[in-house]
């Protein structure tokens, strides 16, 4: 019996645990998790792989995180079946861990659509630490690799494998690249980059075959696009994007969409049942609804909010959006919320574009309030214009100053000010 | 715990507060070296805000609750306990901006190697923070707070 049972152990279940030991320093915590040494930074996988980070700079939480917080982890253990009526999980060896509250942080997996051949050797997906060993692994032997989807994934890894020598192609069934979290001025922009640093890109195509070699039909040696067009590689990356893992929940009470749908506090619709991360439908402040939002600082907050509720503090999210900051290929960017307007709505958008210096800025304004921010190159000022856009503050006053380089707290006016920053 | 306290009534807006963080900041800590040799110059991790006639300097406010603690992807970013300090271990930094992209301050930036992020430390070897004690007008105070 354990008072807290945590199902995962990324950004969301040591959120929870951290902020379950803020409100109760003895009630047991078990933790359990896939992964052997789970405490590491996801978002650092492409690091291991470019070299930039060894295991020991991953370590998201020190070693000695379980035993400070006095958790019991159960890690490289699965949690293969949710029993409601009884309040316990069976682990893979057969054995149970009853609980008295449960959050599930499961997180997603790679989605991987059909394509002929996935099942060839060479064939990876990108989002574990063991994936990016065993990718790492093959890059001595490997020259070309093709990288299908152009997202925040797609474009991570193709760095890194290009700062090892690899030539890369990378694949993107859009128009654009990172088109889910650029405009396509940015977007235009960071292609401009990544091409420079010899990166093919091919756009509006997929993968839909993966071919072997002449010697061996189950080892990678090339890769038909959907145009018919054939390129040789030894690699190919499936980076299309994460799904919730939901087996968990599978055949139980506990309601799902895409994700576990959460309320404010991260309760399911069980009571004593919470989940969070990137297996929860979490609320999105812009778009006024829950929604599937699989971002590594919005699932360690979410894992804050869960622990705080499950150990008798109420605390409630206060709404995420779609959020990203881009290091890739040396070109700065912060993204956001809204970043492609429909036309037909009530937006109205500003930008500042200075070519020779590479800055692009844009913020969509819908009645006054931000509502979108993308930061090309000049970024510093981005917490500022996230500030104003949570507490929804109408700019009306002040909107031409936002994309200035002078803009700052002191550009807003006084009484402002001090409503959004109380302290100072 | 003490911190940074700015007096906006009292600022000149001379910038002498971001001078004098660079020194502190510096190799050197000499401010003709730090200007004039050290490449990439020091940055400044206080920035002076200027809209006339408002003027005051801003610094990392060392938050309670500290979004870029929470939104840190490497774990660079922690909030000591004991002394309440948010603390930036440079080593561990990746520079993914993360955090730059949560503080409600804009007081995290890019370092001038543009690989990892700077911020006030409240310059903890000094008893007091270099831009306190070489504020010639009493703009910025050093002093005790309520967390």
């Amino acid at each position: 019996m354990s008072k807290y049972v945590i199902v995962g152990a990324s950004a969301a279940g040591i959120g929870a645990v951290e902020a379950i030991r803020e409100v109760d320093p003895v009630g047991t915590i078990t933790v359990i998790s896939e992964e052997p040494c789970p405490r590491y930074s996801r978002p650092m996988i492409s690091d291991l792989v470019s070299g930039k980070a060894n295991f020991e700079k991953m370590k998201w939480r020190d070693d000695h995180f379980w035993d400070k917080n006095e958790v019991q982890a159960l890690t490289g253990r699965t949690a293969v079946s949710l029993n409601l009526a009884d309040k316990y999980i069976a682990l893979d060896k057969g054995d149970c861990v009853n609980f008295e509250k449960l959050l599930i942080a499961t997180g997603g997996r790679p989605f991987v659509p059909k394509i002929e051949g996935a099942d060839k050797e060479g064939v990876f997906t990108f989002t574990t630490l063991s994936d990016a060993e065993r990718l790492a692994a093959k890059i001595e032997t490997a020259k070309r690799v093709v990288v299908i989807g152009a997202g925040l994934i797609g474009v991570s890894v193709t760095e890194a494998l290009v700062k090892r020598g690899l030539q890369v192609t990378m694949v993107e069934l859009k128009d654009k690249i990172l088109s889910l979290i650029l405009d396509p001025k940015s977007s235009e922009m960071v292609e401009n980059v990544i091409k420079k640093a010899g990166v093919t890109i091919v756009t509006g195509q997929t993968v839909q075959r993966i071919l072997g070699t002449p010697e061996d039909d189950n080892v990678v040696g090339g890769a038909v696009f959907t145009s018919g067009d054939q390129v040789q590689c030894d690699l190919v990356i499936i980076a299309i994007g994460v799904i919730p893992r939901l087996e968990l929940v599978a055949g139980t009470d506990v309601k799902t969409n895409k994700g576990i749908i959460v309320d404010r506090f991260m309760r399911t619709n069980v009571s004593d049942v919470y989940a969070s991360g990137d297996v929860a439908e979490t609320y999105d402040f812009v778009f006024g609804a829950n929604r599937l939002l699989p971002l590594w600082p919005l699932a360690q907050l979410e894992g804050k909010v869960a622990g705080y509720n499950m150990a008798g503090k109420k605390a409630g999210y206060p709404g995420g959006t779609a959020m990203s900051a881009l290091k890739y290929f040396g070109i700065p960017i912060i993204s956001i919320g809204v970043v492609n307007p429909k036309e037909n709505d009530a937006y109205e958008i500003l930008t500042k574009h200075d070519p020779e210096r590479n800055l692009y800025k844009k913020i969509v304004l819908k009645d006054n309030v931000i509502v979108g921010i993308t930061l090309v190159n000049d970024i510093e000022k981005a917490g500022i214009l996230f500030h104003l856009m949570k507490n929804c503050a109408k700019v009306k006053k002040f909107k031409q100053e936002l994309l200035s380089e002078n803009f700052g707290l002191a550009t807003l006016p006084r009484s402002l000010r001090k409503k959004l920053y109380p302290g100072e | 715990m003490k911190r940074i306290v700015a007096k906006e009534e009292f600022c000149m807006g001379c910038g002498l507060c971001e001078v004098y963080c660079t020194v502190q900041h510096s190799k050197s800590k000499d401010i003709v070296k730090a200007y004039n040799r050290e490449h990439p110059r020091p940055l400044s991790r206080v920035r002076l805000e200027m809209n006339q006639p408002v003027s005051f300097a801003i610094q990392c406010r060392h938050c309670e609750d500290a979004p870029c603690v929470t939104a840190c992807l490497s774990g660079a970013m922690q909030k000591d306990e004991a002394t309440g300090l948010v603390t930036h271990d440079a080593e561990k930094c990746i520079g993914c901006w993360t955090c730059i992209m949560v503080c409600p301050y804009g007081a995290i930036k890019m370092d001038a190697s543009g690989k990892v992020v700077s911020k006030c430390d409240l310059c903890s070897e000094l008893d007091v923070p270099a831009c306190v004690a070489n504020c010639p007008n009493g703009a910025l105070v050093y002093k005790e707070v309520k967390p």
